[in-house]
């Protein structure tokens, strides 16, 4: 099964009936595509659209769209508002989940996901905001990138948020931030809890009724 | 106040365009961006600029063309990852990037517009954007104080308006149009439709026509 897909599958399982979400570019996109049946989730995105319906390939309209530029259907509860009212929502509390890529998160819950000094460099976009504002943060990353654990002690990347990720979900595992720090809550069937230790670098703590990823 | 319709060039020169300005642009990954302007101004050979923007687009559309073209010193912006040009740019030292948070963003140009002396927000702290910044402590929870933010244009895109500038937009092209209209000392609107005063019903109208300076024909 492709990583990408196992991850997808697994965060959206996260997400309740009711729910508003805000999924970042890369992986968390991919999110919408697996969400269980019976389970209504209202899409937000930052460029001022809440209630997205899905990409629309038969009749694109250019000027609505989501955060990535694609268009996209409307449902009939849809609304379009202005940036100031979209970061009124996101930062007033207003979304429960959001899902973000990462290039790295550490034992404190630190996520860095916008800048390498001197070699990647995309930009905060409104990242900073959704990872303060909602209710839940989920980061959705690949385990290792090139072979380096992406989930470390201290995050050596500038941060896009201090403390704020609550749970880490890779094609290996499922991992819960708390205060006490990284717990191993779930592992991929494809996988053990040897290969996830090896390929960490911060400490897990396996939980008492870890469990295997239901995809 | 009732004759602002005007060539895309000539607005820009009499909002004072010049080598060094500082443009508020609108726009989200160009939807919203009023191109017309944006070639009006590059046919200008303007340099030098500062730009106010959510991101720099793409290389041949928006703000990208005037990155670019090598026309701008300065931008102050959420995002650079969808120009490549950008980010060159920025990693040779050539431009000057000023990373800010969306929401902080917005924020910081509505304080302009609405005459507020800056704003306290959560967003930031225990990042490298609260650097040199005050760090207020309200009932145990820290805040970043930014300040207001404008330029000497703003630069922005609306589907329907009337002559005396009233506005109405369109899906998510709306984006940071409403808010950035109040953030220039002069503001040029490019409107698709512009209709004659009394056309627009006054409970439609997004932005009263006031803030406005100059409006300029759109295309679609």
């Amino acid at each position: 099964m492709d990583p990408k897909e196992i991850i997808a599958k697994r965060v959206a399982k996260e997400l309740k009936d009711g729910d508003i979400v805000n999924l970042g570019f890369g992986i968390p996109t991919l999110v919408s595509n697996y969400i269980p049946e019976g389970v209504r989730v209202i899409f937000q995105g930052e460029n001022g659209i809440l209630g997205i319906g899905g990409e629309n390939k038969e009749n694109p309209d250019y000027e609505i769209t989501n955060a990535g530029n694609t268009p996209v259907k409307i449902l009939p509860f849809s609304s379009f508002f202005d940036t100031f009212l979209s970061f009124t929502m996101i930062r007033g509390g207003h979304l429960d989940v959001t899902v973000l890529g990462g290039i790295q998160v550490d034992e404190e819950g630190n996520l860095a996901n916008w800048i390498i000094p001197g070699k990647m460099i995309a930009g905060i976009g409104g990242a900073m905001d959704l990872a303060v504002g909602s209710k839940k943060l989920i980061v959705a990353m690949e385990h290792t990138a090139k072979g380096e654990p992406k989930i470390v002690k201290k995050c050596k990347y500038p941060l896009t948020a201090s403390k704020k990720v609550k749970l880490i979900v890779t094609e290996l595992a499922v991992i819960e931030v708390n205060s006490d720090g990284l717990f191993l809550k779930e592992i991929s069937p494809f996988t053990s809890v040897e290969e996830v230790i090896s390929k960490t670098e911060a400490k897990l703590s396996i939980s008492k009724d870890l469990k295997v990823m239901d995809l | 106040m009732f004759e602002k319709v005007k060539e895309p060039i000539e607005a820009l020169r009499l909002s004072n365009l010049k080598d060094g300005s500082s443009l508020v642009i609108a726009g989200f990954l160009a939807n919203g961006t009023s191109e017309i302007l944006v070639d009006a101004i590059l046919e200008m050979g303007v340099k030098e600029l500062m730009i106010i923007c959510n991101d720099t687009s793409f290389p041949d559309k928006g703000i990208g063309k005037l990155i670019k073209n090598k026309r701008v010193r300065k931008v102050i912006t959420t995002h650079i990852g969808t120009n490549p040009e950008t980010q060159k740019q920025y990693i040779n030292k050539e431009i000057e990037v000023d990373f800010v948070p969306q929401g902080t963003l917005i924020e910081r140009l509505r304080a302009y517009g609405a005459g507020l002396g800056g704003i306290l927000t959560p967003v930031g702290v225990g990042t490298i954007v609260e650097e040199g910044k005050q760090k207020i402590v309200l009932n145990g929870k820290e805040y970043l104080f930014e300040e207001p933010l404008s330029g000497d244009i703003s630069i922005i895109k609306a589907k329907w308006g009337d002559e005396f500038g009233n506005l109405k937009y369109y899906g998510t092209a709306r984006n940071f149009n409403p808010v950035m209209a109040l953030a220039g000392k002069k503001v040029i609107a490019e409107v698709e439709n512009i209709l004659k005063v009394g056309g627009m019903n006054p409970n439609e109208v997004e932005t009263p026509g006031i803030f406005v300076d100059y409006i300029v024909k759109g295309g679609n």
